[in-house]
């Protein structure tokens, strides 16, 4: 119970003033929640006197009177009680509501328990680390979940409360958890779920939901380029190699087209059924077209796609056919493109024996590359069986965030000409901070590295310092 | 006494007047000016091969002896930017004339007599600017070279700053020799030394601000230097 409650009183009417206050005691052991309590009382009981004997304009400026002598000078110290204080609250789930209605203003309280709430998820994120990696984010999901629903439901989303989880979470998605990075962790989660024989089993709708949660951690990651080329390949590597990954067009709806993630697959893997399609209707209407072994074909999009290596093979004549037949299906779609055909991965599938797959890569105007499945014979399947065929490459991590970096380069060079051809003559910094919120959607550009494309476009006579103001810089036409 | 007719309005007369009086004192110097030409023609054509109209690099170093000054001394470096010199190594005949007649001097003691009166000038913060990057560009070779490779920016830098900016520039060059992230320097970069050892409080770097646009190179220079520090 708590001890020494202040005492209020009115001095006069008319004038409204606090004296008589017992200061809490620091020795007596408070529970901050029987302290809010005990305010609230006091508060709603000089509400009640302010509407009996005194003039209804001396409420509000009574009220704030009490509330700052009763908590926010004590703010601090109620906040930082071990048992009862603000992190206890959050973390043990205390009726945190009632007291944000009754005491919250926009300075004072509020901001001391944003802070709080913020440093607050930074020490519990350590706890996480060392985990598995799939524990880990949707450890990471969950502490999400559950601060959102603090903000949404005791803290009635006050804009400053969610800008307190909102920073801490970016704070920490930027940092790395045993030598990945978040958007790393974040690419390996969703492909676990999505793949074939990935570590989770889960129901259609529960891919979604897990999906649709793990991707609003991606608005905290200011690396999205990177994430963005991440899920690429991965992306690449199921529809290439998981036997039903056509099936992952069927169930993923377009609603989620908006996020990164999907839009990537959408533009990917959209069309790939309907060439597969296209093709089998081909062969049925052209009997004598017919190859020997069954084919499967998918029309993917170079650009879109990663680079694979290919290597030179003598195909056997089964599998010439097969070239022919698909090239002349495929001179019925499209009359300008030529076809050159390199047999470039491949894949043997002990427990499919009679499923070969090989990459096979065409350079072309257009540059699409083509993926031929095999069903082979079992005599077929033994002359396939001697050749030796590389695996597929695992995806390269130092590879892709050297292409990331790359597009990063060009992406900050574009942004830097675009708006210094509007601006035409803009100061160094201005021109930094334009630059960072342009390319702020896809990812964080270093500012070391804007400065480094600055200078690289004043040698290539884009830009211009100015003779007299050395962080001055002119577009040059 | 013919008046020029370019000219309007109320400079008429004045202009009339300096037209004049221009004339008169050109036929009165006129013969001393060509003699003075021809001793400048003749010193030139000591220093150059036979066929050649231009002074070459062979010309130079004979020179640098005449004038008992060390062709890699930073006296001939300004006496190339008196001469507007265009390419290292080598004074062309335009260009010769050009510096000797702004020296006022037609002999080889009269040149050497004028170099520290040269340093002076160029010395002179208005004149440094120019000169300073008037060096970097001397240096350039090739046709659309921009860029001066490592090594002999340390050698200029030396050259041209070390006299004033000792400390400073061992400290930028000893860091430029050790970095592998660039391998040339070009005039912006160049230039922002010159800023650098002017503005920049050293060793403390108290008043240096990354943030502003201060060459990259320079940046990490500074971070480097702290670090060595700390």
């Amino acid at each position: 119970m708590v001890r020494g409650i202040p005492r209020v009183k009115c001095k006069s009417m008319g004038c409204c003033y606090i004296s008589g206050m017992i200061p809490v005691s620091s020795t007596v052991v408070l529970n901050s929640v029987c302290i809010f309590c005990s305010a609230e009382e006091c508060l709603k009981r000089e509400k009640d006197r302010v509407s009996h004997y005194l003039h209804s304009s001396s409420e509000t400026k009574l009220l704030e009177k009490v509330q700052h002598e009763l908590l926010s000078v004590y703010a601090t110290q109620l906040l930082e009680k071990e048992h009862s204080g603000c992190h206890a609250l959050l973390r043990d789930d205390k009726p945190v509501a009632n007291i944000f209605k009754q005491h919250v203003t926009a300075e004072g309280t509020a901001v001391k328990q944003a802070e709080d709430a913020a440093s607050n998820k930074k020490a519990e994120k350590k706890d996480v680390i060392g985990l598995q990696e799939q524990l880990f984010v949707r450890k990471v999901i969950e502490l999400h979940d559950e601060f959102m629903a603090y903000v949404n439901d005791c803290f009635l989303n006050h804009p400053l409360f969610h800008k307190a989880p909102e920073e801490a979470f970016e704070i920490f998605c930027n940092k790395g958890v045993a030598g990945s990075s978040t958007a790393e962790l974040l690419t390996k989660f969703g492909d676990n779920i999505l793949k074939k024989g990935g570590s989770e089993k889960l129901s259609d709708e529960a891919i979604e939901e897990t999906l649709e949660k793990a991707v609003k951690l991606l608005a905290y990651i200011s690396d999205k380029d990177l994430f963005a080329e991440l899920s690429r390949k991965k992306l690449a590597r199921r529809l290439l190699f998981d036997k039903s990954a056509n099936d992952e067009h069927e169930r993923y709806p377009d609603k989620v087209e908006a996020t990164v993630w999907w839009s990537i697959y959408i533009k990917n893997g959209g069309n790939a059924r309907e060439n597969q399609t296209s093709f089998e209707e081909y062969l049925s209407n052209n009997q004598n077209a017919s190859p020997v072994i069954d084919l499967t074909v998918t029309v993917l999009t170079t650009g879109f796609w990663p680079s694979y290596k290919s290597f030179d093979l003598n195909l056997p004549a089964e599998m010439v056919k097969c070239v022919e037949v698909f090239r002349e299906f495929y001179q019925t779609k499209t009359k300008h493109r030529k076809i050159t055909w390199i047999c470039s991965l491949g894949c043997l599938i002990p427990f499919h024996a009679p499923n070969i797959r090989f990459l096979i890569k065409s350079q072309k105007p257009k540059q699409f590359l083509r993926r031929m499945f095999l069903n082979s014979t079992p005599k077929f399947t033994d002359k396939m069986r001697r050749i030796k065929i590389p695996l597929p490459p695992i995806d390269e991590k130092r590879k892709v965030i050297e292409v990331v970096d790359k597009d990063r380069r060009y992406a900050i060079d574009a942004s830097i000409v675009r708006i210094m051809k509007s601006r035409k003559v803009l100061e160094y910094q201005q021109l930094v901070m334009e630059c960072v919120e342009q390319l702020g959607r896809m990812f964080k550009p270093d500012v070391k590295a804007i400065k480094k494309r600055v200078e690289d476009l004043i040698t290539r006579d884009y830009l211009e310092r100015d003779k007299d103001n050395p962080n001055l810089f002119k577009y040059l036409a | 006494m013919p008046r020029t007719s370019s000219k309007k309005g109320s400079t008429h007369s004045t202009a009339s007047y300096n037209s004049s009086t221009m004339d008169l004192f050109r036929a009165a110097s006129g013969k001393a000016a060509s003699k003075e030409l021809e001793r400048i023609d003749q010193l030139f054509y000591s220093y150059t091969n036979n066929s050649s109209d231009t002074i070459e690099p062979e010309g130079i170093e004979s020179l640098c002896s005449d004038l008992e000054v060390d062709h890699t001394d930073v006296r001939i470096l300004m006496l190339a930017w008196k001469m507007q010199a265009k390419k290292q190594g080598y004074f062309t005949r335009e260009e010769w004339r050009r510096g000797l007649k702004a020296l006022k001097v037609d002999t080889i003691s009269k040149i050497k007599k004028a170099l520290p009166e040269l340093e002076k000038e160029v010395r002179r913060p208005s004149q440094f600017v120019d000169f300073y990057s008037y060096a970097f560009r001397y240096c350039l070779t090739e046709e659309k070279q921009k860029s001066i490779d490592i090594e002999s920016i340390c050698i200029l830098l030396d050259l041209v700053l070390g006299s004033d900016f000792r400390p400073q520039v061992d400290a930028l060059v000893q860091y430029l020799k050790m970095q592998t992230d660039y391998k040339v320097i070009n005039l912006d970069q160049w230039m922002g030394f010159y800023r650098f050892v002017n503005e920049i409080s050293f060793p403390d770097f108290s008043n240096y601000d990354p943030e502003l646009a201060w060459p990259l190179v320079l940046d990490n220079f500074v971070d480097w230097m702290r670090a060595k520090e700390g």
